[in-house]
């Protein structure tokens, strides 16, 4: 039996950042609730990440090794983890709202008949009934909702870059091996390949200029290429996003795309270009430093987040800018 | 080739994008309201589109479901304009709010109902919510092979093969139909449909079924509330915008100002 039961990922054979964060979420509810926590690790090799978990305090690290656990196989997964639920009982789980939390969430809470809240940014104990209040933006952000389910164990997906990341403490915990019985005749989808892409990553750039289905055609982007270009002579990590739009209309690949469903960013300067700022937009960018709006629309919402508005058609400005740009360099 | 069956899972909500001024929260009824048209939800109409794509490509029959306390055929039957061949309400007052896994069990219950179908499709979530759960546990329920973030999808005898997004590029898996996919936006926006289309399906004779819970063989037990224990609006996001005003000419000095003090 453990209280609150974290499932890990591990990256290169590390435990992920947002595992760390999960940790002190977990440590936090655990205290709220006058119990213990725990990590799970699933993989074919997790022996140093188990290791490695230790020093940050979990009562116990349940070690899940086998290797049809190599890559991430939804279907040897989720079996997995129901598996290992019904032998550690806890009463809360915990998962990254990652690519493997959002798939494994809702299946594991479908087979255990339990409820699951996605993409929850605070988490609480409700000191009536003991039950886990789960705190979710949801209408893109226009809202946020409390939610309070039965079942158990409570089940929820936790957003990144919103819990502090655990802090080593007294490793006294121990490593427990766990068993999964799975084979291959579970495995309903098969992997054909795996194809890696030249992915930008968002979240590490200085100064993202953005276009959005105000650019008109597709073509708006090598003008906006031109100035990430200009701007890469004054500022280092200048990269290229998108709205959700742009990538619908097949102007730019996903990768480029800021907000809920996209990249979560919080750059020095962020230029957004004919983005009229849906809102599933503006919670992925609202936090960058500053904000700079170019649109033709005076009432569009993007205006209203913005330090520096211009409204003008951007065929008009940027050439323009980047020309003013080259001289000031 | 063979004609496929799909069935695309589609949700009636309010616009989540309407201008912030048109949106509130009403905290007492547990409520966002938009003072905006109900769209379908924008990644459904994605799996939509993919859907005529499909049909398009090997022929076959488009249901579409959607499910609500009250569903409005109105909105719904752009389905119909876009490629579908068949529109099936599924509305009861006791659909008001359901948490996801009796979202699932009731559209489970339809899709038994229909009973032949080879793709079950539904958008990676759902933009009131964004919960992101329906499909997979509808894909659970019904014990298919579930395949989530499809960007692209093709049918190979029998077989339906997708490219699904995943953090470093994309997978490409295969499955035996009959199988659930999610589909994210990367598939492509909904075709633009004519106004004269839309008017034409709109003002048409033509009867949409309703299906009642009762007609799904769902019993209210079986039909759980979504638990909201509170609903608040967000915190403000509001900045002062300084607008740089001039000639184009003129804007564009003040703005390369802008960013070199910001250098």
């Amino acid at each position: 039996m453990s209280d609150v039961l974290i499932l890990g990922e591990v990256k290169e054979g590390s435990l992920d950042l947002k595992t760390l964060e999960l940790l002190g979420a977990g440590k936090k509810l655990a205290g709220e609730l006058g119990g213990k926590f725990s990590l799970l690790l699933m993989g074919d090799s997790v022996s140093g990440a188990a290791d490695e978990a230790l020093p940050y305090g979990p009562a116990k690290v349940y070690k899940l090794e086998h290797a049809l656990l190599q890559g991430f196989k939804a279907d040897l997964w989720v079996t997995s983890l129901e598996q290992a639920c019904q032998e550690i009982n806890p009463k809360i789980l915990l998962m990254s709202h990652s690519f493997i939390g959002m798939e494994l969430g809702p299946r594991l809470a479908c087979r255990l008949n339990s409820r699951l809240t996605t993409d929850c940014i605070d988490l609480s104990i409700d000191p009536e009934d003991g039950l886990l209040l789960r705190t979710k933006p949801v209408s893109g952000g226009n809202a946020i909702s409390v939610f309070k389910c039965q079942g158990e164990p409570q089940l929820a997906t936790v957003r990144g870059k919103v819990f502090t990341p655990v802090e080593t403490s007294d490793g006294s915990g121990e490593i427990v091996d766990i068993k999964a019985d799975i084979d291959e005749s579970i495995i309903k989808v098969a992997s054909l390949e795996v194809v890696k892409e030249d992915i930008v990553s968002l979240d590490k750039a200085n100064v993202v200029v953005s276009g959005g289905a105000g650019l008109g055609e597709e073509d708006g982007f090598e003008l906006l290429e031109e100035l990430r270009e200009a701007l890469s002579k004054s500022f280092g990590n200048v990269m290229i996003g998108c709205s959700r739009v742009a990538v619908d209309k097949g102007w730019i690949s996903s990768d480029h795309q800021v907000g809920l469903t996209g990249t979560m960013i919080s750059p020095d300067i962020y230029v957004a270009v004919g983005i009229s700022g849906a809102i599933q937009h503006l919670v992925g960018m609202v936090q960058a430093k500053k904000i700079i709006a170019i649109n033709t629309d005076p009432g569009c919402n993007m205006f209203k987040v913005a330090d520096y508005g211009v409204i003008e058609d951007y065929e008009e400005i940027i050439p323009a800018l980047i020309e003013k740009l080259e001289e000031l360099s | 080739m063979t004609e496929i069956r799909i069935i695309v899972c589609a949700k009636e909500i309010p616009d989540p994008e309407a201008p912030l001024s048109d949106v509130s929260v009403d905290a007492e009824k547990m409520e966002v309201i938009v003072d905006a048209p109900q769209i379908i939800s924008p990644f459904d109409e994605n799996a939509l589109e993919v859907a005529v794509q499909l049909k398009e490509e090997v022929g076959g029959k488009i249901s579409v479901l959607s499910l609500g306390k009250k569903v409005s055929d109105t909105v719904l039957r752009k389905t119909l304009a876009a490629g579908a061949d068949e529109l099936i309400l599924l509305e009861d007052d006791n659909f008001d709010k359901l948490d996801s896994h009796s979202t699932a069990a009731a559209l489970a219950g339809a899709i038994q109902k229909i009973g032949d179908y080879d793709l079950i499709l539904t958008g990676r979530q759902a933009g009131d919510w964004d919960s992101g759960q329906v499909g997979l546990i509808l894909g659970e329920i019904l014990e298919l092979p579930c395949i989530s973030l499809a960007r692209e999808i093709t049918i190979e005898d029998g077989s339906v093969v997708v490219k699904k997004s995943i953090p470093i590029g994309y997978e490409r898996v295969k499955a035996k139909m009959p199988a659930l996919i999610t589909v994210s936006n990367e598939v492509g926006e909904l075709r633009y449909i004519s106004r004269t289309k839309m008017l034409k399906m709109m003002r048409g004779a033509r009867s949409i079924p309703s299906w009642s819970a009762e007609d799904l063989g769902v019993t209210e037990e079986a039909l759980q509330k979504m638990g909201i224990a509170a609903l608040s609006s967000p915190p403000d996001m509001g900045r002062d915008c300084q607008l740089i005003e001039g000639t184009p000419d003129e804007q564009a000095e003040k703005l390369a100002e802008v960013f070199k003090a910001l250098r």
